[in-house]
């Protein structure tokens, strides 16, 4: 896959069970944003094919029923009130399911559903698209470094629902720079370098027993790959 | 189509000062030439002239802004249960009719006030068709630039393309080829220019032979008045279709 001249990504092949944290690390450039992205239908591939429970994403958009994304940086018209974005995406699954409003009510989202996006500061449009991403109880998370730009109490309610949701059964999908936060959360590490799978481990395998700290493990099992 | 994305998406746009800036200008404009001129029309011709500039440069230059303004928005919405062409056609359309009603509150309104008739129709008639065409054209070269500076750049130079270097080349052609057989070619390169359809349309209706201009003379000689106004209608429309076509292939393949 690549962007213009520029190639995101080169020969991936994953295969990710649902019922999962897992955590997509690698330097900056190293294709994960473009990785998850073009799970969601944002950047299409040049080649290679993407599924989802058996289908082809290219087959249609209906897929992303079942998906829920948050974007590093989220942003919203100006004049668009907090409670108007909530009405369009409820409108766009009409017929939808029961939804989960657990963050809207942790977050505290009623309090400024009638604010306008270009009155709420970058923490607050983040908290919106992370009730968005989890209102419909979706079967697959996607979430690019997700409290990036979070306060540190925040940050805490959004890991606790990843862990809450992985017991569901779903898959969840983080990218991240922060280790020490995917060593709580994740129970699979996949290491994209260049746009290559470098490693792609259950965290237990990485740790080995060890008792090392996630960050020391990964180093070590990195520079133990020939390929590098 | 998803009538809760447009809906928003139009009031947003309600909602923006900018649409309400173009409003007010737009009136304060068409009251002083109504006022200052007796002949009504000949307010409507000058009002015509003035928005033949305005609006077009209004909706390249906001359009664009907007489209690239919109981009994180337009991502978010790809991200949901949607179809992409329905996204574009939400936000064309939004953007369309929020300028359009500008232009209705700015030109309708004081023009119908005056009675100013069936020519004022047209001119109303005349500036929507515009909008929607510039609309178009702005997120024509939108999806055609990744990067928002060259998006305005090209739609700067649509502008000036269309308004002011389009009539010189025109000029040299008749001025060139003036001993030739030429009407048909004339006509052709009149539909070329969207802005010069919507003059000969308003100046088919008003009937003032010697603000015509050689392509409208063309025009009417061609065609007589009615099936001059009705080819002039079907070319404005194609000048919304076919930009329209091509922006949403090329946005169905972009990479957000």
């Amino acid at each position: 896959m690549s962007y213009g001249k520029f190639k995101a990504l080169k020969g991936i092949d994953l295969k990710i069970e649902k019922g999962q944290v897992a955590a997509l690390m690698g330097p900056n450039g190293s294709g994960k944003s473009t990785l998850l992205k073009s799970i969601l239908g944002l950047v299409i591939p040049e080649s290679g094919k993407i599924l989802i429970s058996g289908t082809d994403i290219k087959d249609g958009y209906l897929y992303r029923n079942n998906v829920g994304y948050m974007p590093q940086i989220a942003n919203y018209p100006e004049n668009l009130k907090v409670r108007e974005l909530f009405d369009i995406v409820k409108d766009i699954r009409n017929g939808f399911k029961k939804t989960d409003e657990e963050l809207i009510e942790k977050f505290k989202i009623h309090e400024i559903s009638e604010k306008y996006f270009g009155q709420l500061s970058g923490g607050y449009k983040q908290r919106v698209t992370a009730s968005i991403a989890f209102l419909f109880d979706p079967e697959i998370l996607i979430l690019d470094e997700p409290t990036a730009s979070l306060d540190p109490l925040s940050t805490e309610i959004i890991k606790t629902k990843i862990l809450e949701t992985k017991k569901k059964d779903k898959l969840i999908i983080i990218s991240s720079h922060i280790i020490s936060e995917m060593d709580e959360l994740a129970g699979r590490i996949i290491y994209l370098l260049d746009g290559s799978v470098k490693l792609n481990l259950p965290v237990k395998d990485i740790k080995n027993g060890s008792g090392e700290r996630l960050g020391k493990a990964i180093t070590r099992v990195l520079s133990k790959s020939p390929k590098i | 189509m998803d009538k809760k994305i447009f809906k928003y998406i139009l009031f947003d746009l309600l909602r923006n000062k900018f649409i309400l800036i173009y409003s007010i200008i737009l009136m304060v404009m068409s009251f002083s030439i109504i006022y200052i001129g007796h002949d009504s029309s000949k307010a409507v011709i000058t009002i015509l002239n003035l928005i033949l500039f305005i609006i077009p440069l209004i909706c390249l230059i906001f359009g664009t802004i907007h489209f690239y303004n919109s981009r994180e928005f337009i991502q978010f919405l790809l991200t949901q249960p949607v179809n992409r062409k329905n996204i574009f056609r939400a936000e064309y359309l939004a953007l369309s009719v929020s300028l359009s009603l500008g232009f209705l509150i700015g030109v309708g309104f004081p023009v119908m006030l005056y009675g100013l008739s069936l020519s004022g129709l047209y001119l109303i008639v005349t500036g929507i068709s515009l909008t929607f065409i510039f609309t178009a054209l702005a997120f024509l070269s939108s999806v055609l630039n990744k990067d928002k500076v060259k998006g305005i750049g090209l739609s700067i130079i649509i502008w000036l393309y269309l308004t002011i270097i389009f009539d010189g080349l025109v000029f040299l052609v008749i001025y060139f080829f003036n001993d030739y057989p030429i009407d048909r070619f004339i006509i052709i390169l009149t539909s070329l220019n969207p802005i010069d359809l919507g003059r000969i349309l308003m100046l088919l209706q008003v009937d003032v032979s010697a603000l015509m201009g050689f392509t409208g003379a063309t025009f009417q000689k061609f065609f007589g008045s009615i099936l001059g106004k009705a080819v002039s209608i079907l070319f404005m429309l194609l000048w919304i279709i076919l930009p329209l076509f091509i922006s949403v292939r090329i946005f169905k393949k972009t990479n957000f």
